[in-house]
């Protein structure tokens, strides 16, 4: 036996394992998709910065996700089975999204009512617990959400100890409908994090995601869209990693339909050994004339060993669009520490303060404000701890 | 005793040599003029002292207050009072003016062995001086020099100097890029800032700056030195004969010269 399919025959006893269950069409297609494609290998052009081994090696206990939620106006469908299509599947290209389909375990799907506008944010926090070995958790979002409505999404994400969770979040909006999605990944320093967020957007739909990625040991995470005519979607992240964390970030936006536009700020900050990687993907189909879309992609590297992979990845099948991208990475500016020393600041908090000051260009742009506040905090004690 | 007591002192950037031996006095109370050409080292000199790492200083001493001020950090120096008004004042996004300036004030005070003050005190505090540089006070949540006009930025140094209150002000080229107008209020600022017990640096290219803050002596530095010391009617002498009626040219011309 080969080292793969061992990997894979590890996780074929705790799906055969299993309860039966009504969505077994769907983790039978989900389970099949994932022994054909297998764990992905840095030979794999999406995956060649980062090395997923540890995960396919560690035999996992496949635990239920269990999460505290506030829907605040939402409606929860129980069961639910009829909004998954186990025929997707076979065309599914990551792994780890049809890993996730294999165990689908009491999925959390939610309807937000056409026309209605929800004033507090929908909230989901899952918190996994290793007790007892390594576990896995699979979580299941979907969320409906109908024409012209309104609402704010929150995740987050946070456990003790080492775990995989491999959450996959489903956002489908009706025309005119204005979603604005938070995830807040918080695992702790031992966790796997593989997460896919995709959200398939109507009509003058406005989407923005916003990505603040924190902890785990190895993460992963796919964020995209799919933009209709005049759709206008916002993919915003911030991840900061040191010690040995490894955050990569691989977005996709799809403009499939004429007038869309997209904007995307992802800003990264490491020290330590850490190593991220960032690869924006922008697809703009024939029939998505007057696409307007600017990535932009900034990194501040604090210590020699940190290593950051940047990459764009524009495919433009349009030919009257305007599409826009750009990355850095830097240091601290010597003439910025200068300044705050001049005035009688020492250099360790001007170092903290230039490097919340990168950061907070991405916590402004969260519009709930219990959040803002919080990730404010927590970015004020990570960056004055650290100094 | 003097405050601040430059010998021959000498300074690089580089493997270039900017600095070829200053001397300089500045006792308490006095404002002295640095003019001179471009490229005469006038904002080296002014960098050296408030600890800017870029140049190296090759020998000569600086005393202040009777300490060797080149073996303080940048943020010892400000602590102990030297404060330097930036010629391009820098830029921080994402820095709130009123954050930056509570931190730095606080800093200050608290190497003065005063309390550090709270959110009230320095908003009372920060609003009179405001006041004195006519600034208007949504600047202070504004990020740190950003988006700042020119002599917004120019009048923000002045305030900054105005909160933290320095024994010993250095002004590089705090006149470049001003209107009158603006001119005139920089330069009320800083004149309402004079005192017995505060030094002042002024440096500056051009005489119009001293019609308005009226410096005690003028030193005229050319290629790293010191050339011509005076009172304030070297600086009204410059204006008519510019700086060839001394025989000094700009850096540049100088090397073709030679």
């Amino acid at each position: 036996m080969t080292a793969a399919t061992e990997q894979i025959g590890s996780w074929l006893a705790a799906f055969t394992d299993q309860p039966e269950s009504p969505f077994q069409a769907l983790r039978r297609a989900g389970f099949e998709r994932f022994a054909e494609l297998g764990f992905p290998t840095t030979h794999n052009e999406e995956w060649r910065f980062t090395n997923v081994a540890p995960i396919a090696r560690t035999q996992f206990r496949v635990v239920s996700p269990v999460c505290a939620a506030r829907f605040n106006g939402a409606q929860k469908i129980e069961g639910g089975i009829e909004h998954f299509d186990p025929a997707r599947l076979a065309s599914e290209t990551n792994p780890f999204v049809a890993l996730n389909a294999a165990f689908t375990d009491r999925p959390l799907v939610l309807r937000v009512a056409k026309g209605a506008v929800l004033d507090e944010p929908i909230e989901i926090h899952f918190d996994i617990d290793n007790q007892g070995g390594p576990v896995a958790a699979h979580p299941r979002i979907l969320i409906l959400v109908g024409a012209n409505a309104q609402c704010s999404i929150v995740e987050r994400y946070s456990g003790n100890g080492r775990y995989f969770t491999n959450a996959v979040t489903e956002i489908v909006a009706g025309e005119g409908a204005v979603v604005n999605h938070y995830r807040v990944q918080q695992e702790s320093r031992d966790a796997y994090h593989v997460s896919t967020v995709w959200a398939t957007l109507g009509r003058s739909a406005n989407f923005a995601s916003h990505s603040i990625s924190l902890g785990g040991a190895l993460v992963r995470n796919d964020a995209g869209a799919t933009l209709s005519e005049g759709t206008e979607a916002t993919l915003n992240g911030l991840y900061i990693a040191n010690g040995t964390q490894h955050i990569d970030n691989h977005t996709t936006i799809d403009h499939a339909k004429p007038h869309g536009t997209s904007h995307e700020l992802y800003k990264g900050i490491l020290d330590g050994k850490a190593s991220a990687v960032f690869n924006g993907r922008i697809l703009v189909r024939k029939d998505a004339q007057k696409t307007d879309s600017k990535q932009t992609n900034k990194n501040l590297v604090l210590s020699d060993e940190a290593v950051i992979n940047t990459k764009p990845e524009l495919q433009i099948f349009a030919d009257d669009v305007r599409c826009t991208h750009g990355a850095t990475i830097g240091q601290i500016d010597a003439e910025s520490m200068f300044y705050l020393q001049s005035r009688g600041i020492g250099w360790e908090d001007a170092r903290s303060l230039l490097t919340y000051a990168f950061a907070q260009d991405i916590v402004n742009r969260i519009q709930v404000e219990s959040l803002r506040d919080s990730l404010e905090r927590i970015l004020f004690e990570k960056f004055h701890e650290h100094a | 005793m003097a405050l601040l007591e430059i010998r021959d002192l000498h300074a690089t950037v580089g493997d270039r040599e900017i600095l070829k031996g200053i001397d300089l006095t500045v006792n308490a109370g006095e404002v002295h003029a640095i003019m001179g050409p471009n490229g005469s080292g006038k904002s080296t000199l002014a960098q050296v002292l408030a600890g800017r790492d870029l140049y190296h200083v090759t020998g000569g001493q600086v005393l202040y207050n009777g300490k060797d001020l080149l073996e303080m950090d940048p943020e010892e120096r400000a602590r102990e009072g030297v404060f330097l008004a930036f010629q391009y004042p820098v830029e921080i996004p994402g820095v709130s003016n009123m954050y930056f300036l509570k931190a730095a004030l606080n800093q200050v005070r608290k190497h003065r062995g005063l309390e550090e003050l709270d959110a009230m005190d320095f908003l009372n505090l920060v609003r009179e001086k405001m006041k004195l540089m006519e600034m208007d006070q949504t600047l202070l949540n504004r990020p740190v020099n950003t988006g700042f006009s020119g002599g917004e930025k120019k009048r923000n140094e002045i305030f900054q100097m105005a909160v933290l209150e320095p024994r010993l002000a250095i002004l590089d080229e705090t006149d470049s890029g001003l209107d009158i107008d603006a001119l005139k209020l920089v330069a009320n600022g800083v004149n309402a800032l004079r005192g017995p017990e505060r030094s002042m640096i002024v440096v500056t290219h051009y005489q119009r700056l001293l019609n308005y803050i009226v410096p005690d002596f003028v030193h005229v530095l050319s290629d790293g030195r010191i050339v011509k010391s005076g009172g304030k009617e070297l600086a009204l002498q410059l204006e008519e004969s510019g700086y060839a009626g001394l025989g000094i040219y700009d850096e540049e011309e100088a090397v073709g010269k030679a």
